[in-house]
């Protein structure tokens, strides 16, 4: 059965396709564009002279798509700066914007969807306030559950998207749902956090992989899985030989409670990507780790999801680490009366 | 997928994949003089939304490489227009090397005519009409303005005739041209109309844009200037990707405005409006 392999390694050693037939190239671009990784795909082949016309062409497109949506990012980012900058709070960009801002590799090719950035929960209030009162945001939907739910239970506002530049923007305040069992310490994230020129910050590397980790296993049913190794993997290659990165990721990966979480992702990393790891932050491997790189790699040749019952049980997996049992019941009652309504 | 159909309409190449044979025999037989592309730009899917859905009440999803989140299914019947539409959609979303305008297209001494409007214009009536008629038909649904030449590429997937359009066509060509009909559609009644050989043989010829018309059918024939201002916001409108393009759109969007004369025309019929086209070409076309 054909499964994401064939991304994984043209990624990791472009060489690979030098004898890809026209079929095999078909495959790899529905499965990279599946995965959100056309843009990081079509960088890691720029160049290489045994690539077909096409592939040439839609790698160049991807570029330039990926080039728009990178200074895209760059001027949200400077549009919520701008507003904010009146509190004095520190703001951290993350995910995909904080890696452009930042010159990482993990920037390169990446298509970057919505802005999210890291407060101090105290300031939540004053930032929720200024950026829907003088920076034009507003809520994607005025819904009295869905408002209370995030609330009460989540780590970032309701989505608010941009009144006229149609663009959303995530406020966390902490890494994790509140209800999920680790508890990352997103204040000591801010106060390690590192101030780009422009005054916003990003997080340290040892932040960011913990960031990183906790966010690929977190949300949903590990969709995008693939894309959000990549960078793991990308950043783990920018930070690896900086001195005493490793005996910093053990440290802030036990501080926030994601010793487990992070190690398996440097494990999944370095499967799937071939990750140069070095100290014992990636533990010994588990048995469950190979269910993970069935997950990970299950999509065929026409860009479809295979798999179907891993991919439900480990959706299952994920609500329930999200939320205690009772609290699951509730919330799924309330989301299907309201759907049926 | 079980059911595969591969084809080429100008630069650009589709792989069509379904769970069913019925539209993928409906898209071989409208598309049968169009060539196969070796490797595809884009891929799109027509799937059954649960596995029992492909016997019971069938009903196509559309998806592929690049999908709308919450596109409603078709019925089985309607299996060839949900091909066209996930065609269409790939253009839309995924199309980066043109700036796409919601435009028809036709040629004549290498120098081509776009119209533009809303749906129900006429613009994809027009053009299948002038097609008929000595122009080269190079697309009803989509122009593809090249960004760097500002050439005009040709994408001429079959028309689709909608409602009364479609009986100006039956008896007037040859009938192996008109695709199955398709009645009570989300767009009304619809049959697709293969473009001349000719226009399929030459779609790889790009032609220079020299007239831009606003059509709207249903009025008194006449023909009024438009503003530079006004034709680049109703282009904006009609652009699919103007916005994801950037810089590179806007150049080449704010040359197409700069250079091409244009003209807003309202016709109270489509001999009416044929005339009024050969008279603005023949005044008008640099």
């Amino acid at each position: 059965m054909t499964d994401a392999r064939i991304l994984t390694r043209a990624l990791v050693d472009p060489a690979t396709t030098v004898a890809f037939g026209a079929e095999d190239w078909t495959s790899l671009m529905a499965m990279a564009r599946a995965e959100q990784l056309m843009g990081s795909l079509a960088h890691r082949l720029d160049g290489l002279d045994h690539l077909p016309e096409k592939v040439a062409q839609l790698c160049a497109d991807a570029r330039q798509s990926a080039d728009h949506a990178r200074r895209q990012a760059l001027w949200e980012a400077e549009m919520a700066r701008r507003v904010l900058a009146p509190l004095g709070e520190p703001v951290a960009l993350l995910k995909g914007t904080a890696y452009v801002a930042a010159g990482l590799s993990a920037g390169v090719g990446r298509s970057i969807g919505d802005l999210d950035i890291l407060v101090r929960r105290d300031a939540l209030d004053a930032v929720e306030q200024v950026l829907i009162e003088q920076g034009g945001w507003e809520w994607v939907k005025d819904d009295a559950y869905d408002q209370a739910y995030y609330r009460d239970y989540m780590h970032e506002l309701p989505p608010l998207i941009h009144k006229e530049r149609d663009r959303m923007i995530d406020v966390h305040h902490t890494v994790l749902p509140l209800t999920a069992r680790p508890t990352p310490d997103a204040e000591a994230m801010l106060a390690d956090s590192v101030e780009l020129e422009n005054g916003l910050r990003i997080l340290s590397p040892a932040d960011m992989i913990c960031h990183s980790a906790a966010h690929l296993f977190a949300d949903g049913d590990l969709a995008g899985g693939l894309r959000n190794l990549w960078d793991i993997d990308r950043l783990l290659r920018d930070f690896g030989p900086r001195d005493g990165f490793w005996q910093a990721l053990r440290a802030r990966a036990d501080r926030h409670q994601l010793a487990k979480t992070v190690a398996r992702a440097l494990r999944l990393a370095e499967t799937l990507y071939e990750t140069p790891l070095s100290g014992d932050v990636a533990d010994r491997r588990r048995v469950g780790d190979a269910l993970y790189v069935r997950r990970l790699l299950s999509r065929d040749g026409w860009g479809r999801e295979t798999r179907k019952i891993l991919r439900l049980a480990f959706y299952i997996r994920s609500h329930w680490l999200r939320m205690p049992p009772v609290m699951l019941a509730k919330h799924l009652w309330t989301k299907w009366r309201k759907g049926a309504g | 997928m079980k059911h595969e159909l591969r084809v080429r309409v100008g630069s650009v190449g589709f792989r069509i994949g379904s769970d069913w044979k019925q539209p993928i025999d409906q898209l071989a037989a409208l598309y049968k003089d169009y060539p196969t592309p070796d490797i595809p730009d884009f891929t799109v899917r027509l799937f059954a939304q649960r596995p029992w859905r492909r016997f019971i009440r069938p009903s196509v999803m559309i998806g592929g490489d690049y999908m709308l989140p919450d596109a409603a299914p078709l019925s089985l019947a309607h299996g060839l227009l949900a091909a066209e539409m996930g065609m269409n959609l790939q253009m839309a979303l995924g199309q980066r090397r043109y700036l796409l305008l919601h435009a028809s297209a036709v040629e004549r001494d290498g120098k081509a005519l776009l119209m533009t409007g809303d749906s129900g214009a006429g613009k994809s009536t027009l053009s299948a009409l002038l097609g008929e008629r000595g122009w080269r038909f190079m697309g009803d649904e989509f122009a593809l303005i090249d960004l760097e030449t500002g050439a005009l590429h040709a994408f001429p997937r079959p028309v689709s005739l909608k409602n009364e359009a479609i009986a100006l066509f039956e008896g007037a060509v040859e009938a192996d041209r008109l695709g199955p009909i398709m009645r009570d559609t989300p767009k009304g009644d619809i049959r697709h109309l293969r473009p001349p050989k000719d226009a399929i043989a030459r779609m790889g010829e790009p032609a220079k844009p020299a007239l831009l018309l606003f059509p709207r059918f249903g009025y008194d024939p006449d023909v009024r200037e438009v503003g530079e201002a006004e034709i680049f916001v109703r282009l904006t409108q009609a652009s699919t990707n103007y916005v994801a393009l950037g810089e590179a759109g806007f150049g080449a969007l704010s040359d197409l405005v700069q250079n091409i004369p244009t003209r807003a025309i309202d016709y109270p019929d489509t001999e009416s409006a044929v005339a009024s086209v050969e008279r603005l070409w023949a005044e008008l076309a640099e």
